[in-house]
């Protein structure tokens, strides 16, 4: 479903991926863990091209893209039509600020897609009602809490039907009390069936609700196994490391 | 000293006077149009082209941004005519000087406005699956454009009062308007009196509508 192959990414003379090779079977669920610049994020950037590999291959679906840095990077249409098949949620949230919450769903099905707004507006209504946000549809993103905006920005991502959910850190940037509520939303989704990538800090969330868990470090995964396993009894010393700051898998958000 | 003033006589170059207005505010709508739009191929140019597009587009904007204005009005008269080998009336060139001129000058305003856009804003319209142009309309520009506002009620006011300079041109704008009654009534002060409150009554409503946009608390970032 998703499968990455000898995926490298360097930024200036940083080399950021050392060659990661990674696959979520389709309703699959594999959580990203690793220390800060550990390269998690850049893999989720690199699979959905935010971030474009250098080397190596990444597929989504039936459609796979090479890259190895000599050859011409695929034509801006080509790379937008590849994106349009992965979600992605933020830390950030990056809703757009100049949209009311509703037209912040509709814009990926309207504006990609080319849905008429009337066909678009009742589906994404019964997605926000999905995330438990339709009484909110004409408020505008400033008015809504941090947990609240990042609800949105998982129905906006939903709603191009994507074939892959991709998560960076979608609770970091959320005050402790609503990092419960989108959490309870992801596990939804991805119980529901959804593909799954999700870079984390919350250990105990990964237990839960990943099936594989990949421990990164410096740009490579250094072990990656069934969820429970690897972060309960992880076999390589590095995770172990890591995973002692954790005391075995606490639920409060750790510092990004 | 003693100076009896008498505006009464400009009433009777009631239409000479209009007709400057008329020149000066089509002068200024047509180059600020003009100049917005050269503006906006120089900024989209240098952010979105190769870099071989990006250069002379540089090079052309800087040329324009670091010579006197009058000095250009002049040049492009006088000199373009005999290197490119086409006639060019008085008013041609002034379009001409003062839409290069004003669009040297919003293409920054640009440039700065879609600067500006957070960067996760790009991510968010991309990981949908946008195109760069659909980025560009639906995300990007709206938000751009909010911040340009001001600056660019600025620049256009900048752009009223340069369009004084087309009257060395013998294009009949308001101040040239002003230099023919001096010349037919030898009466500069009161003309000339009155052609600055022409501009002064002209500009104030557009910097008070500029200074409104800039105090209107801005939405915070989603």
């Amino acid at each position: 479903m998703v499968a990455v192959r000898g995926l490298r990414k360097r930024f200036g003379r940083l080399d950021v991926l050392k060659g990661i090779d990674l696959r979520v079977p389709r309703g699959g669920a594999v959580a990203l863990i690793g220390p800060s610049g550990s390269g998690k994020s850049t893999l989720l950037r690199c699979i959905n091209l935010l971030d474009t590999p250098d080397a190596g291959s990444v597929r989504v679906g039936d459609r796979r893209l090479d890259f190895d840095g000599r050859r011409r990077l695929p034509p801006d249409r080509e790379m937008a039509a590849f994106r349009a098949r992965a979600g992605m949620v933020f830390q950030g949230f990056n809703l757009f600020p100049h949209m009311s919450v509703i037209d912040n769903v509709m814009s990926g099905p309207v504006v990609v897609k080319g849905v008429k707004r009337d066909v678009a507006r009742p589906m994404a209504l019964s997605l926000l009602d999905r995330v438990g946000l339709a009484g909110k549809a004409g408020d505008h993103p400033a008015s809504l809490s941090g947990g609240q905006k990042q609800r949105v920005a998982i129905a906006r991502a939903l709603a191009m039907e994507p074939e892959v959910m991709l998560f960076d850190e979608a609770t970091s940037a959320l005050d402790p009390k609503l990092v419960g509520e989108v959490l309870a939303v992801i596990r939804d989704l991805a119980r529901g069936g959804m593909t799954t990538v999700l870079v984390t800090h919350e250990m105990a969330f990964a237990r839960d609700v990943a099936d594989r868990v990949a421990f990164m470090r410096d740009g490579v995964v250094v072990e990656e196994g069934p969820a429970r396993q690897v972060i309960e009894d992880p076999r390589e010393p590095a995770t172990r490391t890591f995973l002692g700051h954790f005391h075995g898998g606490r639920s409060a958000p750790a510092a990004p | 000293m003693h100076y009896e003033w008498d505006f009464g006589f400009l009433w009777q170059y009631r239409g000479l006077i209009g007709i400057g207005i008329a020149y000066t505010v089509g002068f200024t709508l047509l180059t600020s149009v003009l100049g917005f739009l050269a503006g906006a191929v120089i900024a989209l140019g240098r952010i979105a082209g190769r870099p071989w597009m990006a250069a002379p587009l540089v090079a052309l904007m800087e040329v324009f941004r670091c010579t006197p204005v009058l000095v250009q009005l002049v040049w492009i008269y006088y000199a373009l005519p005999v290197l490119v080998g086409v006639e060019l009336s008085p008013a041609a060139a002034a379009v001409i000087t003062l839409s290069l001129y004003g669009g040297a000058f919003y293409a920054e305003i640009i440039r700065g406005g879609i600067r500006g856009v957070e960067p996760g804003q790009w991510d968010a319209g991309r990981a949908l699956g946008m195109t760069r142009a659909k980025l560009m309309r639906s995300v990007v520009l709206p938000q751009a454009l909010r911040r340009m506002v001001p600056p660019l009620v600025n620049q256009t006011i900048l752009q009223l009062k340069n369009t004084s300079l087309v009257s060395t041109l013998a294009v009949p704008d308001l101040l040239y308007q002003g230099q023919l009654i001096t010349s037919a009534t030898y009466r500069p002060l009161e003309v000339y009196t009155m052609v600055a409150v022409v501009y002064f009554a002209i500009l104030l409503p557009l910097t008070q509508l500029a200074r409104l946009l800039e105090t209107r608390p801005s939405r915070v970032a989603a």
